[in-house]
């Protein structure tokens, strides 16, 4: 399609402004203003509505395709929670009016919504409270890596690591780092768990903390998990859950109650946000008591007569992590959801989750390699090393699988998993989607001996076929630029 | 229901083909010791009844405040087409568009974004967005001290103390040293920051228009600070640039900002957009996503992300970024706005915004006893000071239906009698003088 700079025509416009109905002004000295206005499309209002939508259409997504990408739960995002995002008395409330003397009064519909996430999401994870500041996974784990590094800096303690598995989100790893710490990688056992002699060699005095996924990105629960999180405590370091994948586990069991002193969940995953073409999310963070003094300001406090303000007084506080209050309308949309489920319908989400998932796998394990063979939790993971036999790569399945209409999964995650396809159906799926994905996934392992070519010229559906990243890479071109 | 479609026979089905009896079983695993403690809460609710709920809680809200208060975050008019294509579920339930061939309509709105940014702020490249603009700010710091290899960032007292905040606040467990330098007459403090910068200084980051409104030409300060070796970071105001000096202009090396006016509700503070634009030399530091043009094995012209080696699901803890998603839906608004305003439409928001502005300020000068700054120039929002404490003027004008502006004793000592106001394209002639007269009757009273 041609850009939308493309489509420009000099003169052309899609927006009536309003005349100012006052008198024009004397314009600010020359040297404060541009010589030439910002070289924007010139285009019609439905040229735009046109473009967009045109746009739109060469996207797959959940609405359109079954989207098994794994670790990013993909599930279904209830309509609803759309419309009460879109609630004026929500989105035309400024930010600052809280802050305002008097100004409390006219938020106390949006300060209610944070205070009482806050309650759920520390009964759903078993903490003791949660800042909603985060504003997206990633962002929640550097939090919760700068509240670990204010503890121990309150405690006088210095101490230089992290730890994190071999199996974990590059996230982890990269969060620890921007936020003062040497990264120190365990890896990962012949059953698929935490090497435990390493583990237990590399804590010492010095580690700061402990960042887990569980299960994790292979889709395993550690039921030694308990005994990691004791360890780390026993030298003083604290343990980071990453709620990646806390979509398995609702009413089973809680972080907090494994011993994890900070938790962030990330709502476009679990409680069914929509992820928006990558954002916005939002990745609020649980901490237990002794943390508590730590959390960004503001907080949502409820004064006794029922009514809630904002509370700036933490004396240990890390200070501002976002503009305000969080990702207001994700976390509204996360409300809702917990709402519409409550405590019954999250345990079905997560059994469902994982049936599903295990379902999966049951279906699939004869034709590809299983990554670890045992049950799953919420994902599965396959490795594709019996297809790269034949020439056919995670990449190459990904790419047939496009043009059966179908997300492909994650490839190539978690990195210790040669040719990884990771499998994260969501409970949304209906038996008839998971039958026909694994059909199609059959016909590939078949097709990967019998015709591996065929499977790697695909996609021939799609608007363009494989594109060439290299030249991406070293050819940038990452604006447009005007031809005159 | 619960958007779970099994049926009994479904589960039972399933359970057969995986070799279990229950769903427990696959459950094993969390043994009994690591069950949860508690799961104490409501059940489930009926959409009707999750509306009402949340409709009852949105009319807690006050709706139909004449509002004039901004500082970093503004009421501007959202044209409706923003709202119906950013609504399209093809856009809003699909991920970071990891398949390329897939995901071409997302690709190519985020070039197109990266594109708009580029001609507002006259940069060479923008990435495909950041949370917000103080986090935009705070990687564009970051990414100053991995460049030059220097700790000390020169910090001009005009940028928003909330994004000061969040800098502060994200650096405090390392090595990086902050100054930070008055404002002078509105206006960033030449004299201070000159002295302080030298051959250790990182970067000065500066904002224009600055919290009170002023606006300033930078380009002095960024010769000096090159000639340092230095960098010049500014958070710009993007709906200001269809008239004012662009940051490429002043010959700034990183331009930052808070993208919320470009079509994005206030929503009670998110999600919004941070937008991040640098000199091509810089690309190769620049935090987040990228997409980049590039042809398909036909020649086709396709997008793909590019540049992700920078990137923390590659290089893990060496990345430049421990970014993973943006805000891409926000991104997408953005540039649907700017499309529809276009190169003329935002031209002339700015300069009805700025007509209105100067009018205020008019207005408001003839209060008596009410003093507006006039010691430099303003775009959308200048400051005023009063006869008596400004947020107890506040307090008052909300209870006759004004957000009349916020006070800038809550971010700044010394200045308890001062008010910043803000006006944008939807505030009338008659709400300016209805605020004005109604301010005047209050402080005579």
């Amino acid at each position: 399609m041609r850009l939308i700079f493309e489509n420009s025509v000099a003169g052309r416009c899609g927006f009536k402004v309003a005349p100012a109905g006052v008198a024009p002004a004397h314009l600010p000295e020359k040297k404060y203003v541009r010589a030439r206005p910002p070289e924007l499309p010139e285009v019609s209002e439905v040229d735009v509505v046109r473009h967009f939508t045109n746009l739109s259409r060469l996207n797959f997504s959940v609405d359109t395709n079954f989207y098994p990408l794994g670790s990013c739960t993909m599930k279904y995002n209830p309509k609803f929670a759309e419309k009460i995002a879109a609630m004026e008395g929500f989105t035309d409330a400024h930010p600052l009016l809280p802050q305002l003397s008097g100004g409390g009064i006219l938020a106390q519909g949006s300060l209610e919504v944070l205070y009482q996430m806050d309650k759920l999401l520390s009964e759903i994870t078993g903490m003791a409270a949660f800042t909603m500041q985060p504003l997206a996974g990633a962002h929640g784990e550097l939090t919760g890596v700068m509240l670990i590094a204010a503890y121990h800096k309150h405690n006088g303690a210095r101490r230089k690591y992290v730890i994190v598995p071999d199996s974990s989100h590059g996230t982890n790893p990269a969060s620890a780092a921007i936020a003062g710490y040497e990264v120190i990688v365990i890896p990962t056992d012949k059953n698929g768990y935490m090497d435990m002699q390493e583990y237990k060699s590399k804590l010492t005095e010095e580690v700061a903390a402990v960042m887990l996924t569980c299960p994790d990105t292979l889709g395993i629960f550690n039921p030694k998990i308990k005994e990691i999180a004791d360890l780390a405590h026993g030298v003083g370091a604290l343990m980071y859950y990453d709620g990646a994948n806390l979509n398995a586990i609702m009413g089973k069991c809680r972080p907090g109650d494994l011993g994890f002193d900070v938790v962030h969940v990330n709502l476009h995953k679990t409680f069914g946000t929509p992820h928006g073409g990558g954002g916005p999310g939002a990745g609020p963070v649980g901490v237990c008591e002794k943390l508590l003094d730590f959390l960004p300001i503001s907080r949502v406090v409820r004064r006794q007569d029922g009514t809630y303000m904002l509370d700036y007084t933490k004396r240990k506080t890390i200070g501002y992590i976002a503009p305000f209050y969080g990702n207001f309308g994700v976390i509204l949309k996360a409300y809702a959801y917990i709402l519409f489920l409550g405590k019954s319908g999250l345990i079905e989400a997560s059994e469902t989750a994982v049936l599903n998932a295990n379902y999966c796998r049951a279906s699939l394990k004869d034709r590809y390699e299983s990554a670890y063979d045992k049950p799953c939790m919420h994902e599965c993971v396959f490795s594709a090393s019996r297809q790269t036999e034949h020439g056919v790569h995670a990449l190459d399945i990904a790419k047939f699988l496009i043009d059966r209409g179908i997300h492909p999964p994650t490839i190539y995650f978690p990195l210790i998993v040669k040719e990884a396809l990771m499998i994260e159906p969501t409970e949304t799926e209906s038996r008839e989607t998971l039958d026909a994905f694994i059909r199609i996934m059959i016909e590939i392992a078949r097709l990967a001996q019998t015709d591996p070519e065929r499977i790697k010229e695909a996609p021939l559906t799609t608007p363009v076929k494989r594109l060439d990243e290299t030249k991406a890479a070293r050819e940038l071109d990452l604006c447009w630029k005007s031809k005159s | 229901m619960n958007f779970v479609p099994h049926t009994e026979n479904d589960r039972a089905e399933m359970l057969k083909v995986i070799g279990v009896k229950s769903v427990d079983e696959l459950f094993r695993d969390i043994r009994p010791e690591l069950r949860a403690r508690s799961f104490n809460l409501p059940e489930g609710k009926s959409e009707f009844e999750v509306i009402q709920h949340l409709k009852k809680l949105s009319q807690k809200n006050a709706t139909g405040l004449v509002n004039f208060v901004g500082a970093g975050f503004y009421d501007h008019y959202i044209p409706a087409a923003v709202d119906a294509l950013s609504g399209r579920s093809e856009f809003y339930t699909a991920y970071t568009p990891y398949q390329p061939e897939c995901s071409q309509g997302w690709l190519q709105s985020i070039y197109e974004y990266q594109s708009a940014i580029c001609a507002l702020t006259g940069m060479d490249v923008a990435n495909a967005s950041l949370y917000d603009g103080g986090t935009a700010l705070y990687e564009a710091a970051m990414m100053a001290v991995r460049l030059t290899g220097k700790k000390k960032i020169i910090v001009d007292s005009g940028v928003n103390l909330i994004y000061r905040t969040m800098l502060y606040s994200y650096t405090f467990n390392l090595a990086v040293e902050f100054v930070e330098t008055p404002v002078v007459h509105g206006q960033s403090a030449r004299d201070d920051i000159f002295k302080q910068l030298d051959d250790t200084t990182a970067a000065v980051v500066l904002q224009n228009p600055n919290f009170f409104g002023a606006i300033d030409d930078h380009s002095d300060i960024a010769a000096k600070a090159h000639g340092c070796k230095a960098l010049v970071i500014e958070a710009v105001y993007p709906v200001s640039l269809g008239m004012l000096k662009s940051p490429r202009e002043m010959d700034v090396d990183i331009a930052v900002g808070e993208g919320q006016s470009l079509g994005i509700p206030l929503s009670f503070g998110g999600p919004y957009l941070g937008f991040m634009a640098v000199k091509k030399e810089l690309v190769r530091q620049m935090p987040g996503r990228v997409v980049g043009a590039t042809v398909d094995k036909d020649g086709k012209r396709g997008f793909v992300l590019t540049l992700q080696t920078r990137e923390q699901h590659i290089r893990r803890h060496k990345a430049t970024s421990n970014i993973c998603s943006n805000e891409a839906l926000c991104a997408l608004r953005a540039v649907i706005y700017l499309s529809l305003l276009g190169k003329q439409g935002l031209a002339e928001l700015a300069r009805v915004i700025y007509d209105k502005t100067e009018f205020a300020k008019s207005v408001f000068a003839k209060i008596p006893g009410a003093q507006v700054k006039r010691s430099s120039p303003t775009f959308n929002e200048f400051t005023v000071q009063l006869p008596k404490n400004a947020d107890e003027v506040v307090c008052s004008m909300i209870e006759k239906g004004f957000a009349c502006g916020f006070p800038l004793g809550r971010f700044y000592k010394g200045m308890d009698n001062f008010l910043l106001v803000a006006v944008t394209e939807k505030r009338t002639k008659e709400e300016i003088v209805k605020l004005a007269d109604s301010l005047e009757a209050m402080l005579c009273a």
